[in-house]
């Protein structure tokens, strides 16, 4: 044993502080200063006017256009329809209903991500009981609430209705399909393939339109399906398409070994996807069906081409108020940090989903 | 559009089938009645025709014209459903059924007349293509624009009048094409084009949304032909009557200064037209199937056609759009109603 193992070396010079912080990461070379300096500039030249217009030069209390003098943006028009924006043409006297059906959804997922909810039956009671909840919430009809037809939901109530439904009913549709995409039964396998292949073939706008434009024309004069029944059928269709595959991705990375060793255990089908092959394929994916989903919400948008206001629809349609002429990019800005806001949140959630799900490994 | 050429035959084909059912279908007018509300086709937002306000409910020129037909019909004004349409499913939303009339700003042209399965009713709105300049370029006439820059709506029918306005003339011009509306205003005020052209109507709406609308003008010119008009479904002709006469009824009040004020006191009056109109005597509803006070309805609630276009569009609202060619025949305009007798 030689003396050097036992020396003491000195500690290395600490390497934090915002100087060291500043040269490892925004000049560590010159083509980093360079990209630095120039995106700085870029700042410099964006940042201020923008400043500007959204804060300083702001006109934020008043009721008519009339209060917007400053020459920067008017947030006036924004918070003179926030209501309409939210609610759609949801009826006032109602709109807690709408407030407690999305608290209620916020609880429920608070409480299906809380760890001491171990109980399976508890979970399913909550997934199963909520839609039941939330139509009767929303539409009414029952229990003394009055009826609110679609024709009146609008604004981010939409959006979100549009976008939930979608999602909830378009992963087990995506799962089963993607199930049957490599069943070995050749006609479940065709049926899927041709399903898959079809809807994913057709752009979703072509989807609304059949399904706004077409459909009605299929059946007789009596019957009239809710436009946004139409809307949301065309959306599950769709979105199923598009989530079979990012599952079947899943299923495919799992190694044949999985699949072998739940059959040797004496597992049935249902038993070996549901128990086995399923929990790991749906893990790996999560990013995936999570993209998928951030798609879908923004994808809602599209129902404005058939004359659903959903948040952005009803913005622009505010556009036409012949009071607030000349208020549209206050009107985009404000859409746009709110379709921001929600799929920036769905992120978020799904990575610490990701964390949560990959500590048992 | 992109579906056209691989939709045309199939929606051909439905069309037929579509017509086959309207016409064993039976009576809008009792389907309407049982219903208790009327189904109306307007536009997703078009300012001063149909627009929501901050409150939600439906405002405009079109809009009012449902409202009318809901007051001659049942008796309330207020018991209309709005269904917002945009450009591409408004008459199949008549075909369907899915409305019972189309008020959305609608150009009255043979090929929807005659070969789409629809009527119209007749118009509530003469419209046409115009010409917005600033004041600072002097132009009192479209004939001085020769050479000038023009923003223009891209793949509408705004584009061709415009070519042949100009190729007739013997005049040129530089189109510079946007793709939205708020675009082409925000094109005209940063003077990327001396012109701005586009239906009259919509005109005084963009020049609203200029910095300074002061500072441009409406020019005089209308170069194209825009009839707009409530449309209905074909093969129910007692329901086109009453949509029709509805507007008459709207159109003739004003001639005779009936308004929604004073119409209480002008049951008094002796002047025989205003009590045809008012159905104190002479034909009445009879003809269309309803009560004697329809027309009395729609005036009370809704007005004449001079207040309904002073009130949306005209100078008690913010467009402040001319009468022009929508004043009444009496004062030079196109508005004729036939007598209601």
């Amino acid at each position: 044993m030689s003396d050097a193992t036992a020396r003491a070396i000195a500690p290395p010079r600490r390497r934090s502080g915002p100087l060291r912080w500043l040269r490892r990461n925004l000049f560590s070379s010159p083509l980093d200063t360079a990209l630095t300096l120039a995106a700085l500039y870029g700042l410099y030249l964006t940042l201020p006017p923008l400043v500007q217009w959204a804060f300083i030069d702001a006109d934020w209390v008043g009721t008519s256009r009339a209060d917007c003098t400053s020459g920067g943006a008017c947030w006036v028009f924004i918070a003179t329809r926030l209501e309409q924006f939210l609610y759609g043409f949801y009826p006032a006297a109602e709109q807690w209903r709408v407030n407690l059906g999305f608290g209620l959804l916020v609880a429920v997922l608070a409480a299906l991500s809380w760890r001491g909810l171990r109980r399976r039956w508890l979970a399913a009671a909550l997934l199963l009981g909520y839609p039941v909840v939330a139509y009767l919430l929303f539409y009414g009809g029952a229990l003394g609430l009055a009826v609110v037809p679609t024709h009146q939901w609008g604004g981010l109530m939409l959006t979100l209705v549009l976008a939930i439904v979608g999602i909830v009913l378009a992963l087990p549709l995506g799962v089963l399909l993607a199930l049957g995409r490599r069943s070995e039964l050749p006609l479940i396998r065709a049926a899927c393939i041709t399903y898959i292949e079809v809807w994913r073939g057709v752009p979703l706008i072509t989807v609304l339109f059949m399904a706004s434009v077409m459909l009605p024309l299929f059946f007789p004069e009596e019957v009239t399906l809710d436009k946004l029944l139409r809307a949301m059928i065309g959306i599950v269709m769709f979105q199923a398409a598009y989530m079979a595959e990012v599952v079947r991705g899943g299923l495919q990375a799992i190694p044949k070994g999985q699949y072998e060793a739940a059959e040797a255990l004496g597992l049935g089908y249902w038993q070996r996807m549901g128990l086995i092959v399923l929990p790991q394929a749906l893990r790996l994916v999560i990013p995936g069906i999570v993209n998928t989903f951030i798609a879908l919400f923004k994808d809602t948008t599209l129902v404005l081409i058939i004359g659903l206001f959903d948040l952005l629809g009803i913005v622009q349609q505010a556009f036409a108020d012949p009071d607030w002429l000349g208020y549209s990019v206050e009107g985009y800005v404000f859409a746009g940090l709110l379709y921001w806001v929600f799929c920036f949140g769905m992120s978020r959630w799904s990575q610490r989903l990701e964390r949560r799900l990959g500590q048992g490994r | 559009m992109m579906m056209k050429p691989r939709f045309m035959p199939w929606a051909a084909a439905i069309l037929i089938a579509a017509l086959a059912q309207t016409a064993l279908a039976d009576g809008t007018l009792a389907t309407v009645k049982e219903r208790g509300f009327l189904q109306c086709g307007v536009n997703t937002g078009l300012p001063g025709f149909s627009n929501a306000d901050e409150k939600g409910s439906w405002t405009g020129l079109d809009v009012d014209l449902c409202r009318a037909v809901a007051a001659a019909v049942l008796g309330g004004a207020d018991k209309v459903r709005f269904t917002p349409l945009t450009a591409k499913e408004r008459l199949t939303a008549v075909q369907s059924g899915e409305v019972d009339l189309l008020a959305r700003n609608t150009t009255w042209t043979m090929t929807r007349d005659t070969s789409l399965g629809v009527h119209f009713a007749g118009i509530n709105y003469y419209d046409g293509q115009g010409f917005l300049v600033s004041k600072d370029l002097g132009v009192k006439s479209a004939r001085e624009l020769d050479g000038a820059a023009v923003c223009i709506l891209a793949g509408t029918t705004t584009e061709l009048n415009l070519a042949d306005y100009f190729r007739t003339h013997g005049m040129t011009y530089e189109p510079v094409v946007f793709d939205t509306a708020d675009q082409t205003a925000r094109g005209f005020e940063s003077e990327r084009c001396d012109v701005l052209t586009s239906d009259q109507s919509q005109l005084y709406a963009q020049r609203l949304k200029l910095a300074a609308p002061d500072k441009a003008v409406v020019l005089p010119e209308i170069i194209s032909k825009e009839p707009l008009g409530p449309v209905v479904r074909q093969g129910d002709d007692r329901w086109l009557n009453i949509v029709r006469w509805t507007l008459f009824a709207l159109i003739e009040a004003e001639e005779l200064g009936v308004t929604s004020g004073n119409v209480d006191a002008m049951r008094e009056s002796r002047n025989p037209a205003i009590r045809r109109l008012l159905g104190l005597e002479g034909i009445k509803g009879s003809g269309l199937g309803l009560d004697e006070g329809w027309a009395y309805r729609a005036i009370e609630e809704v007005g004449n056609y001079g207040e309904i276009f002073a009130r949306n569009v005209g100078e008690a609202s913010p467009l402040k759009i001319e009468r022009g060619l929508n004043r009444l025949w009496t004062d030079g305009g196109l508005h004729y109603a036939p007598p209601i007798r």
